[in-house]
């Protein structure tokens, strides 16, 4: 049973695994199960006659065995709210085993990095802006889930959830918060600017994101190889003038840019009622369409997705979401989070509205998965989550010799001025 | 007349090439650098406020729309900080923007995409992602054009690293220079001037030639000299080899060095040139006051080139005013040849 687990878990982990592994694994997975299941056999009986099992495996306590599982079931998920579209996302949301278990393990891990990001914070080991995004995990996986590694997604500075889900490791994430040579970016950009494949970042500045996330959807127009750009702001930034220079652009020349509000109710310490005069920011695309999506629901937001790169894709220019979640902590490490809202509101979304939660009480109620299970995945997932933060907190940092690279691409070495006239540091790209 | 024209086309064709030099203002070179490019490379392409169908605003890329349609030349609504980012955007998923800003004043409202978004990216992503992009446009004093659209960029956007900083004076340098700064994968900020448009300048036939690049970071000496060194950029240039032309009456000769490149700076050309000369004078048309020539007096005192002078370095700038209008105090605020050469005696005590 831990063998299967483990080789379901290598089919479905993200990470670095590229799609090649991934079908490799999914090899192994079946030539594997094929030990334990005959997979062509007709459902197995009440009381399987156990097989013997190889040395050293663990023993499951509850018998049940992969067949008894639910493959798939349909959800009833809240209907979306439309400005300009005649028709939305279906209400119903299709859900198989693996994608329950990938989602809940995706998000899963994301909370658990987060709070462990916390942890290294108020433990000192982290410095700096650490936005944290944990109750927001069903954007960052209904996103993914509804588009393609090769689409392209660009965010703000709440941006750990979305640097995991585009593919980069836990330990790589957090051993940049630290600030240590093995970060993704070489402990040299910090919370706010790690970078991926297909992923912009991580980016400081409030609003800035989005023109450039309406560039790379004029490049995918430009290049016409039919990809979109995931372009993603919060509440706050809504206002950012430049957001409305891109919805102009995006919507005169029909860029693929889906533009997404992350509405968690807060820009900093002030409340959506303080600082916009109008709260309905699916809408503030004004000509362009948008949907109010139920961010807190991951069938919910990766429907309304993948409608929405659809709508992308068939050539009929931008569309503005707005998914409306939540945070847990406060704006950032430095901001309790309690000042301008009250612990019991947080407490509220927190057990009625849980993203992770929701999903586990669906898959259970459903037959998909086991108590049992899960939890394995969370052990799973906290080992993962604790060797990551061992490597981070043991990573070496930066050699000095790395100070003054990167300044250019492409070009040979060169002399960088140090604190005084007689410091002459090297540069090479 | 048509066949009078192709017929004087044809033979002009043959003259061209008999004669290897050809002349070319600033503007037709800018044109004709960006036009090659854009051949060149499809992942090239030209944005910003009427360079489509307008021709351009000065007319720089005149004809480009007519030749590469809508693609590739795209004229944007007036809205700089958008359609910078958009164009850094462009640039992270693999296309290599030219983003005009009508004037460098303009700028202004998109420098935060210049900045954070361009320059520091490839740094702070410890070289994960490139920016292979150019921003260009006229920089600093026009005619009668007043404050708000005539203030030199050329320190502002040269203190930053992540930034390569580029000031062509001549036909020669606003070609080679702007076809580097395409090829180039970095940011590059390109700062034309608008007077210097309509100058025409004599281009030999490497000049012409569709691979002709002239290496960012490196300066030029225009005009060898033994007394004292003059180091401009831009349209100051041309100053300079003005009042060398007067001041060699007078016996005086000077080396003029046209900086080509505010960042990165080419020091060393200029080191080696007030070693020789002993003497310095920096002239820009931008503003005194933590500007182009401090840094290269800042930069001469910390060298080797110090204990070459003679006297102390000197700097020519603009007058530390925002540009009135009337032509007179236009006139009285930007560095003449009389300043110049006024300059250039009380340093060498003359």
């Amino acid at each position: 049973m831990q063998n299967m687990l483990t080789l379901i878990s290598n089919v479905f982990r993200l990470g670095n695994a590229s799609k090649n592994v991934g079908a490799q694994a999914v090899s192994e997975l079946l030539i594997g199960l094929s030990k334990y299941v005959d997979l062509t056999a007709p459902p197995a009986p009440a009381t399987p006659r156990q097989p013997p099992l190889p040395p050293g495996t663990r023993m499951v306590v509850s018998a049940r065995s992969f067949a008894d599982f639910t493959p798939q079931a349909s959800f009833p998920i809240k209907k979306c709210d439309l400005h300009r579209l005649e028709e939305g996302p279906s209400d119903e949301a299709l859900l198989t085993r693996e994608q329950g278990l990938q989602y809940y393990r995706t998000m899963q891990t994301v909370r658990r990095m987060e709070l462990k990001a916390d942890q290294l914070y108020k433990q000192k080991i982290i410095r700096g802006f650490c936005h944290l995004y944990d109750g927001q995990e069903a954007c960052a996986m209904g996103i993914e889930a509804g588009i393609n590694p090769t689409d392209h997604l660009i965010t703000a500075y709440r941006a750990h959830g979305y640097t995991f889900t585009r593919g980069v490791a836990v330990r790589e994430i957090l051993a940049e918060l630290t600030g240590r040579r093995g970060g993704v970016a070489k402990g040299k950009g910090g919370s706010m600017h790690m970078y991926a494949k297909n992923f912009y970042g991580g980016n400081g500045i409030v609003g800035a994101q989005v023109p450039l996330g309406a560039g790379v959807a004029l490049a995918c127009q430009y290049q016409g190889n039919n990809q979109v750009c995931v372009t993603l702001y919060g509440d706050g930034a809504a206002n950012q003038g430049q957001i409305f220079e891109s919805f102009n652009m995006a919507a005169l020349w029909k860029l693929p840019c889906i533009f997404i509000c992350e509405n968690n109710k807060f820009g900093m310490g002030t409340s959506v009622e303080r600082s916009s005069a109008s709260t309905d920011y699916y809408k503030r695309g004004d000509y362009i369409p948008g949907l109010k999506v139920d961010g807190m629901d991951v069938l919910c937001v990766r429907e309304a997705i993948r409608f929405a790169a659809d709508y992308c894709r068939a050539g009929k220019g931008p569309i503005v979401m707005e998914l409306e979640t939540y945070r847990y902590h406060g704006h950032s490490m430095s901001d309790p989070g309690v000042s301008y809202r009250t612990r019991e509101e947080i407490q509220e979304v927190r057990t009625k509205n849980d993203p992770i939660s929701m999903l586990k009480e669906r898959m259970l109620s459903n037959n998909m998965s086991s108590v049992e299970e899960l939890k394995e995945i969370d052990l799973e997932i906290r080992k993962v989550i604790e060797d990551a933060a061992q490597y981070a907190i043991s990573d070496p940092e930066p050699s000095l010799d790395e100070l003054c690279n990167h300044i250019y691409a492409r070009d040979p070495p060169m002399e960088v001025r140090g604190t005084n006239p007689w410091v002459k540091l090297k540069s090479v790209s | 007349m048509a066949s009078l024209r192709s017929f004087l086309q044809c033979n002009f064709d043959i003259l061209r090439k008999t004669f290897v030099i050809l002349f070319v203002n600033v503007r037709d070179a800018l044109n004709q650098a960006m036009d090659e490019e854009l051949e060149r490379d499809e992942r090239v392409f030209l944005l910003g406020e009427e360079v489509a169908q307008y021709d351009g605003a000065y007319k720089v890329s005149r004809g480009l729309w007519k030749k590469y349609g809508d693609k590739r030349i795209i004229d944007t609504p007036i809205t700089e900080m958008g359609f910078a980012g958009i164009a850094v955007g462009a640039a992270f998923a693999g296309l290599r923007p030219i983003c005009e800003f009508m004037t460098w004043n303009f700028s202004m409202q998109a420098i935060d995409q210049v900045i954070n978004s361009a320059a520091k990216t490839y740094y702070m992503s410890a070289g994960f992602q490139t920016v292979p992009i150019v921003f260009r446009g006229p920089n600093g004093s026009s005619a009668g054009v007043a404050a708000q659209h005539s203030q030199c960029f050329a320190a502002w956007y040269g203190h930053c690293p992540g930034l390569k900083v580029v000031s062509p004076w001549n036909s020669e340098d606003a070609r080679g220079l702007l076809k580097a700064a395409i090829r180039d994968d970095n940011p590059v900020v390109f700062l034309e001037n608008e007077m210097m448009y309509g100058v025409p300048f004599e281009l030999s036939e490497e000049m012409m030639h569709k691979d002709f690049v002239i290496p960012i970071g490196k300066a030029k000496v225009e005009r060898q000299g033994t007394h004292i060194t003059l180091v401009s950029h831009s349209r100051c240039v041309g100053f300079c080899l003005d009042a060398a032309a007067v001041l060699a009456k007078e016996g005086v000769e000077c080396e003029v060095v046209n900086l080509r490149t505010i960042r990165p700076l080419d020091v060393d050309t200029i080191e080696a040139s007030v070693m020789k000369t002993g003497n310095l004078v920096t002239v820009e048309g931008g503003w005194p006051q933590y500007g182009v020539g401090a840094e290269i007096c800042a930069r001469i005192m910390e060298g080797p080139a110090f204990n070459y002078l003679d006297a102390p370095a000197v700097r020519v700038t603009g007058v530390d005013i925002p540009m009135p209008y009337a032509k007179i105090l236009e006139d009285h605020s930007v560095p003449q040849i009389k300043d110049i050469i006024f300059s250039v005696k009380k340093v060498l005590n003359m």
